[in-house]
């Protein structure tokens, strides 16, 4: 085998990532503390717009295949891609100013976010058991730093040892069911051990007892990985406890990602045994819906809540999954991308209201918003209403997707299940727009005001107008991308029509 | 002009609405500014009442130019929207959707010239969210695709949501909260029974498609039910109407009179529109559980509104009432019941309009909505008091107005479906001429209740104006109905004759 039969050239933008990541690394050693940051927080940028750049938007090409099939270029791993890099890109330019009040080590910091990166993107493109575990560990190892980045918080650490004893168990569990599966097809490529499996379900050579036992410990290391109930648990503490600029990176990409290896598992390796894995993906759905829907109503911390929210989204993204179908697999691929979208620009909203010494992660913190801060103000609004499902945003067509899918394959009583389980959600949508626009600021209150005017005084940090530019564009994405929302919907379901199995 | 007058008139408020937010209400808080704000609070409202005026003007070419002769869908524009769903920008209006767009613009005028001084705070947006919510309301009763339709419908309860949360009465986030909630649960359902529709009818969301469609009888009866879950809670019909006196109770003035006048009328419509033509099986199967429902709510709710001390909760739950002769219109299946039950929404949107705004008005003299405060009001205020007297025999259907003409037709339509229907309808003429005279002699008449009420100020030009227009319609519906009736005919002569055929396979 020679070097060009490895086709190098479909993998270019992890290969790039990596040795941007490397190089970044090192020139970060070099001047002084704020220099440095600021450097590596530019290079960052612009290693994660380039590596967009080269994946290219012609999603009509030809799929590519490197390294003797363990990696595939296909338009699905494509757009996944550009979308990785370009939330990231968004999530560090939030999250910038909070890192640089608390004293973060920036240049290490968006150095681990590249790898974690370029985990991702071999993620997207695995075609191969251990390409996509390699990618997987990759991303959780750099995950697993970028929590604990405060050594000292209580919160961050158990946070972060949480994840990462969780992570290590549903890897385990992963590489469980992947040997499982190594041996009876024998094979570790994920289009081999689908064309063996289709063979073997048409003679029924092997038990099928066994084989689901094989899907049983994939789907549930699937489960912790995208965090969806009842292996939710470390989702709230992880959101809670990491610093905020974390959590906006970890509310976006990592998603994108999850949803790349629960297509190339589930849908690529498993296809030939959807009647094992759609009724635990249906339950494991109405879980996360449920469970998330009405624990974040509890909540009084507004990460933990948008924690709980994200858990009842991935379970609606699974419903697309789960309905078995192109339209549902479309469904689920518009929903996670519009997904990624809406949480970014919720975190972003928290990071541009945080303070030195100010968390802004309170829900009693956003009472009257809208008199202290109007534009971030609607800007909430928007989010809270699209996160709700509610017209005229892109949240709702979202939804409509997957409840289209759902009533496509016949699952009506689930999706009857879906909205009941939405409306429930809508509650702490608007319960958020309820202290923004409805409730006083708590200044007003003089037992409070002495604790909080200290603080959230507007005007004492200047909110860096770049932040706040591309955040009010993502947000406002939300409701302005509608009349041209066919294109987007067409892009996902071209990119599922083609996706290589 | 033609081609486009219905997007114009959805789309030009929902601009001015956007130009209002954009504008603003605060110039700055230092002292020196004060005048610049005040200033600016002028432009808004003028700008407001312009948009709403011009709006208005703009939607009475829908029916001077209406052809009365034709049943099928006038002023249509269709645009493709989402191809992958086959969902597509489409409007149109017919017969039975026009009169109630002309009632929307006509009403968010008056509401603007309503809010005119009331409204002290955050200005810009409170005329901002009627206007965007007007923009909204007429695209539901123009949309001819289903998936558009849910879009303006949903879209609807934003504005409203921060109409009654924002400027409402002590109690308004529990109300905001509760009719959000209350609404959105039925829509969902609504949206699943669009879903299943567009499989079943092959890829197609224009609710036109789904008239024609064929479908047996336990999917009807499912069907029926999804909507009947979305549009019973907007009527809103018993049981699920109490959302409706919460929502009446703390709203702020305009907000009861939009969301009596026109927003329980999308209930009545989309029965109309969705239940009645394309599951018109189901509809006849279940026509005992809509008349029987409908029939409590004409009785059970018109007592409830007998024990009510709160003005506003009287003409709330008045209005549930009144609604109950539309539901009962609907299912009898007849002309008279039809026709009845749509110039009771009309006239329905007329009266509890007005009646919301004469409260509104004692509200602003006296901050306080209950029967006992006031009393002998003909005294200090007597052209008000005469206002309030002729909306109040309105309400109780006094003949010559149109209250009489919708309840009547309703009553003879149920008459000829079964006469103990009517029976039980008629009582309401009893009840409701109990408890409204009661209101208005508690009010109007009597002794001064108390020195404040002696010396409150009758209406001023403003208010004048605004009861002026409604109590010239109310009339004048009362008494030459024709001009409505003409323009419903073809199309609920075509509505019937649709119902009369079975789309059972």
């Amino acid at each position: 085998m020679n070097f060009a039969s490895l086709n190098a050239a479909a993998a270019r933008a992890e290969i790039f990532l990596a040795v941007a990541a490397c190089a970044i690394l090192l020139l970060g050693v070099y001047g002084d503390q704020a220099r440095r940051a600021a450097r590596c927080y530019g290079l960052s940028l612009v290693a994660l717009v380039i590596a967009a750049l080269l994946n290219g938007l012609d999603f009509s090409a030809a799929n590519g295949s490197a390294f003797n099939h363990m990696f595939i270029a296909d338009p699905m791993a494509k757009l996944l891609k550009i979308a990785i890099c370009v939330l990231s890109a968004a999530a560090f330019v939030y999250g910038r100013q909070y890192n640089r009040h608390r004293g973060i080590f920036e240049s290490e910091y968006y150095v681990l976010g590249l790898f974690a990166v370029t985990g991702m993107l071999v993620m997207a493109s695995a075609n191969h058991l251990l390409t996509l575990y390699l990618g997987l560990e990759l991303m959780s190892l750099c995950l697993y730093a970028m929590i604990a980045y405060y050594r000292d918080d209580r919160l961050a650490t158990e946070a972060a040892m949480k994840y990462f004893v969780l992570g290590a168990l549903a890897s385990s569990m992963l590489l469980y069911g992947m040997s499982l599966l190594y041996g009876f097809t024998g094979s570790l490529q994920l289009s081999v051990i689908s064309s063996v499996l289709t063979a073997d379900a048409a003679t029924a050579a092997q038990p099928q007892a066994a084989i689901a036992l094989a899907v049983v410990f994939i789907v549930v290391a699937l489960a912790f990985k995208l965090g969806v109930a009842p292996f939710h648990m470390w989702v709230p503490d992880v959101y809670h406890g990491a610093p905020t600029s974390t959590t906006a990176f970890l509310s976006a990409a990592p998603k994108i990602a999850a949803f790349a290896i629960t297509m190339r598992l589930i849908v690529g390796g498993l296809n030939a045994l959807p009647d094992i894995w759609q009724q635990m993906l249906i339950l494991l759905a109405l879980l996360s819906v449920a469970i998330g829907n009405i624990i974040a109503i509890a909540q009084r911390n507004l990460k933990r809540m948008l924690a709980y929210s994200t858990v009842a989204h991935m379970g609606f993204f699974l419903f697309g999954i789960a309905s078995g179908n192109a339209p549902g697999y479309s469904a689920a691929l518009f929903y996670v991308l519009i997904y990624a979208l809406m949480g970014l620009g919720a975190f972003g909203v928290i990071l541009m209201l945080a303070r030195p010494e100010y968390e802004a992660d309170q829900l009693a913190d956003l009472k009257g918003l809208s008199k202290r801060n109007p534009w971030l103000a609607f800007l909430l609004l928007l989010l809270m209403l699209s996160m709700a499902g509610l017209p005229p945003t892109v949240g709702f067509f979202a939804k409509l997707a997957v409840i289209h899918a759902l009533v496509q394959s016949g699952l009506l009583w689930v999706a009857v299940l879906a909205v009941l389980l939405a409306v429930i959600g809508a509650f702490y949508y608007l319960r958020v727009i309820k202290l923004v626009y409805f409730d006083q600021p708590p200044s007003a209150d003089p037992a409070t005001a002495a604790q909080t005017t200290t603080t959230i005084t507007e005007g004492d940090i200047a909110v860096s107008p770049a932040a706040i530019l591309l955040l009010s564009c993502n947000v406002l994405a939300i409701i302005a991308l509608l009349p041209w929302i066919h294109y987007l919907i067409a892009i996902c379901n071209e990119v599922i029509r083609r996706f290589a199995v | 002009m033609q081609a486009h007058l219905l997007s114009l008139l959805i789309w030009l408020p929902i601009l001015g609405g956007v130009l209002l937010l954009g504008i603003g209400d605060c110039a700055g808080k230092s002292a020196g500014r004060r005048l610049a704000t005040v200033r600016r609070l002028v432009t808004v409202r003028r700008l407001a009442l312009g948009f709403a005026l011009a709006v208005f003007v703009l939607s009475v070419p829908l029916y001077t130019q209406f052809d009365t002769h034709t049943a099928a869908m006038q002023f249509g524009e269709h645009h493709i929207w989402v191809r992958a769903f086959n969902i597509h920008y489409s409007l149109g209006v017919d017969g039975i959707s026009m009169p109630l767009i002309l009632l929307t613009t006509l009403l968010t005028v008056l509401v603007v010239i309503a809010g005119w001084k009331v409204i002290r705070a955050r200005v810009a947006q409170y005329m901002a969210a009627f206007l965007i919510m007007e923009g909204l309301m007429i695209g539901v009763f123009a949309a001819l695709d289903a998936v558009l339709f849910y879009v303006f419908w949903e879209a609807m309860l934003i504005p409203m949501f921060f109409i009654i949360g924002v400027w409402g009465g002590p109690n308004r986030i529990y109300a905001a909260i509760k009719f959000f909630l209350y609404t959105l649960l039925g829509s969902l359902l609504m949206l699943v029974a669009l879903l299943y529709l567009y499989h079943l009818s092959g890829g197609s969301f224009r609710i036109l498609d789904y008239h024609q469609m064929q479908l047996a009888l336990t999917p009807q009866v499912w069907v029926f039910l999804a909507f009947f879950a979305a549009f019973a809670v907007k009527v809103p019909m018993f049981p699920v109407h109490t959302w409706l006196p919460d929502a009446h109770v703390e709203a702020p003035t305009g907000g009861s009179v939009i969301l009596a006048a026109v927003m329980l009328k999308m209930g009545g419509y989309g029965f109309i529109r969705f239940n009645l033509p394309i599951t018109p099986d189901a509809s006849q199967e279940l026509a005992w559980m809509m008349i029987g429902l409908s029939l409590i709510a004409v009785v059970y709710i018109a007592l409830v509104a007998l024990a009510q001390r709160d003005m506003k909760k009287l003409i709330a739950y008045s209005s549930i009432s009144h609604m109950g002769f539309v539901t009962l219109g609907l299912f009898v299946f007849n002309p008279y019941g039809l026709e009845g039950a749509l110039l009771q929404m009309i006239s329905h949107g007329l009266i509890s309009a007005a009646l919301f705004l004469c409260v509104g008005v004692l509200y602003d003299r006296m901050h306080s909505r209950m029967l006992e405060t006031y009393g002998g009001l003909a005294t200090p205020m007597p052209v008000f008091a005469t206002f309030m007297v002729l909306f109040a025999m309105a309400n109780c259907g006094l003949p010559g107005t149109s209250g009489f003409v919708g309840e009547f037709l309703v009553i003879l339509g149920a008459f000829q479906a079964n006469a103990w229907f009517a029976a039980v309808a008629a009582l309401t003429l009893i009840f409701g001429a109990a408890y409204t005279l009661w209101m208005v002699k508690r009010v109007i008449y009597g002794k001064v209740a108390s020195p404040q009420v002696a010396a409150l100020a009758d209406v001023e030009p403003r208010e004048i104006v605004v009861l002026a227009v409604l109590a010239a319609l109310v009339l004048l519906v009362g008494v030459w109905p024709n001009p409505l009736l003409e323009v419903m005919h073809a199309s609920t002569d075509n509505l019937l004759q649709h119902i009369a055929v079975s789309k059972l396979p």
